[in-house]
């Protein structure tokens, strides 16, 4: 069985500095720390979940990205993935969802009959969960989306269960599907002391646009069809702002405005 | 003539969503802007009984599709019937919601149609785009805004050559409102075909399991909000003996959710409700603008932080400056004072 994890490496946005943004208001990407997209190290647990459990399952780990974006391949491995690379390419620079999903779609069609396609359901950096069910389109895989156990596996199916708005359901979809798992799923293993001394010597695979079979007007900034017209830095509108030191007196105060002012 | 179209999700007990009933009012304001019909995409195993309940808020027309296979949600269902009403109809706008289901049916549809597809939008206006390169002027298009980066910037997104322009947008983001509670719309049925077997055997729902909503804060009007500034899980349980006080719900910021503090469903923001209280008093709360988005329409907004320089004393009433967890307590014992 052959398993595709699709995984980013992204500004760890909890940890975002005073000089994370440039003074014309650009992001600052130099200035920002990069972790593994957390969803994704738990689609790829659920991926090593389906190795630990089936024979001669192989897990692919394919990411698109900067040079840099090696490391979590490398990560990845240590986990116990057993191969990956990174799409690099200054022709998929500035995609939107539809064009990075075209070139993710590209590269996992390349690999041959492929029979699992997980990821995290949406990367911190932005939040917006299209890239998975867009993948899944141009595959035309059906979409198990929200994930949060894998509940059975066999050679043929697979068995999840999914968050709803309101509580959860238990689906079964025949093979080849794509899954997104939720950061409800279980936690990723850690790294394996050998596997980590194997890779730290290991040369990632990168692979440019020319090696996708790629229709060069749906990458990057030019398919894109979603452009960003306006950045605004966030200025704050002052409103007239009463300051208080927090004295009893001051807040008996303000209490007594609240209660007869009928908002307490 | 290309029109605006909501899809409609439907509620556990088989009514129309909130969500989709807030994006058919503002659907409603961008087809009056256009001069154009607002259509509502309603699928469902049964909905006829249903349909006219879109009409007061402005909708022209319900595209119906009935049939078992439609109820519960399944994705391929779901989107071979209604990316066959898109490429009919040609909307020049589609509106979701950024629901579980709209989050996973959206960006398909986009995918399918080549178009774009702004998500988690905070404000949906009509406005001209002139495009620096080409010099080409793009009139009444759809400006997707949405906080972007850390919340440190406010983003407006346009699809300029792409059609139909969507969106998805969170429930609780715009209002709900009646339009007009005799306005008669039509419904048209949508003609469904052998397609839907080959969607139907897809995915296979084994079970379900809905729960109870325990937690809503959506319409309390008072709120007490804390942020990763309370510092743990127990000095949470002060903002909860607080709001028990005086009447209200605990709110909290996503960094509260992600650090454990409390419970996701009570994160506010662009990524969590959207409330609009009486009072909002938000404690240990720096306001990154992802949390502003959730919260600045309150009436009225205390703050209670160290940091006199926090971006949220921008926006408040009332800011006092100190350390929650001691002004809280003197705060409680100032209200029970004054109660007698």
């Amino acid at each position: 069985m052959n398993i595709v994890v699709l995984a980013k490496q992204v500004p760890d946005t909890h940890n975002v500095g005073a000089d994370a943004m440039n003074a014309d208001g650009t992001v600052n990407r130099a200035a920002l720390p990069t972790v593994f997209n957390p969803e994704d190290l738990k689609a790829l647990e659920m991926a090593l979940r389906v190795k630990d459990l089936m024979n001669d399952v192989r897990v692919t780990v394919v990411t698109m990205g900067p040079p840099r974006a090696a490391e979590i391949i490398k990560d990845a491995m240590s986990r116990g993935a057993d191969d990956g690379f990174v799409l690099s390419d200054a022709r998929f620079a500035g995609a939107d969802t539809l064009a990075t999903s075209y070139a993710i779609s590209q590269a996992v069609k390349q690999l041959g009959k492929v029979d699992l396609v997980m990821g995290g359901r949406q990367a911190i950096d932005g939040d917006t969960a299209q890239v998975g069910p867009q993948v899944a389109e141009k595959l035309e895989l059906p979409q198990i989306t929200y994930a949060e156990e894998l509940v059975a596996i066999d050679d043929h199916a697979i068995t999840i269960r999914r968050r709803l708005e309101r509580g959860t359901e238990v689906v079964k979809a025949a093979l080849p599907v794509l899954v997104t798992v939720t950061s409800a799923a279980n936690d990723c293993r850690f790294p394996n002391a050998h596997r980590l001394i194997r890779q730290a010597k290991m040369e990632v695979r990168m692979t440019n646009a020319d090696s996708i079979n790629a229709d060069m007007d749906r990458l990057g900034l030019k398919g894109s069809p979603t452009k960003v017209k306006r950045i605004e830095n966030v200025v704050l509108a002052h409103k007239e702002s009463v300051v208080l030191q927090p004295t009893d007196a001051a807040l008996n105060d303000l209490s007594a405005t609240l209660i007869k002012e009928h908002i307490l | 003539m290309n029109n605006v179209l909501v899809y409609c999700e439907l509620s556990e007990n088989n009514t129309i969503a909130d969500i989709s009933l807030e994006l058919c009012t503002k659907g409603r304001q961008l087809a009056s802007r256009l001069g154009c019909k607002l259509q509502a995409a309603l699928l469902g195993a049964q909905v006829k009984n249903i349909a006219e309940s879109l009409y007061p808020f402005g909708v022209d027309e319900v595209l119906m599709a009935e049939d078992r296979r439609l109820s519960p949600y399944r994705t391929m269902p779901h989107f071979e019937v209604l990316r066959r009403i898109i490429e009919e109809q040609k909307p020049q706008i589609v509106l979701f919601g950024a629901s579980s289901v709209g989050r996973d049916l959206a960006p398909r549809i986009a995918s399918y149609l080549r178009c774009g597809l702004t998500a988690d939008c905070t404000s949906l206006e009509i406005g001209n785009h002139e495009d620096v390169k080409s010099g080409k002027t793009y009139e009444n298009i759809l400006m997707q805004i949405r906080p972007a980066f850390g919340g440190n910037i406010i983003a407006t997104i346009v699809c300029p050559e792409t059609r139909p322009q969507m969106a998805t947008v969170r429930e609780g983001v715009m209002k709900k409102e009646i339009f007009d509670a005799s306005y008669k719309g039509a419904i048209i049925p949508v003609a469904l075909g052998d397609y839907l077997d080959k969607a139907d055997k897809a995915v296979e729902i084994l079970s379900r399991e809905i729960e109870e909503q325990k937690i809503d804060i959506k319409g309390a009007q008072v709120i007490v909000a804390g942020g990763y500034g309370m510092g743990s899980k127990e000095n949470f349980e002060l903002l909860h003996q607080f709001a028990h006080l005086i009447g209200g719900s605990v709110g909290a910021t996503r960094a509260a959710v992600d650090a454990g503090f409390c419970e996701g469903e009570r994160q506010i923001g662009q990524t969590g409700v959207t409330v609009r209280p009486k009072l909002y008093i938000a404690c240990g709360i720096s306001g990154a603008v992802q949390h502003r988005a959730g919260m600045e329409q309150s009436a009225k907004i205390i703050s209670i932080n160290t940091d006199p320089d926090a971006p949220i004393n921008a926006i408040a009433d009332y800011t006092i400056i100190g350390d929650a967890m001691t002004v809280i307590p003197q705060f409680m014992a100032a209200y029970k004072n004054n109660l007698k």
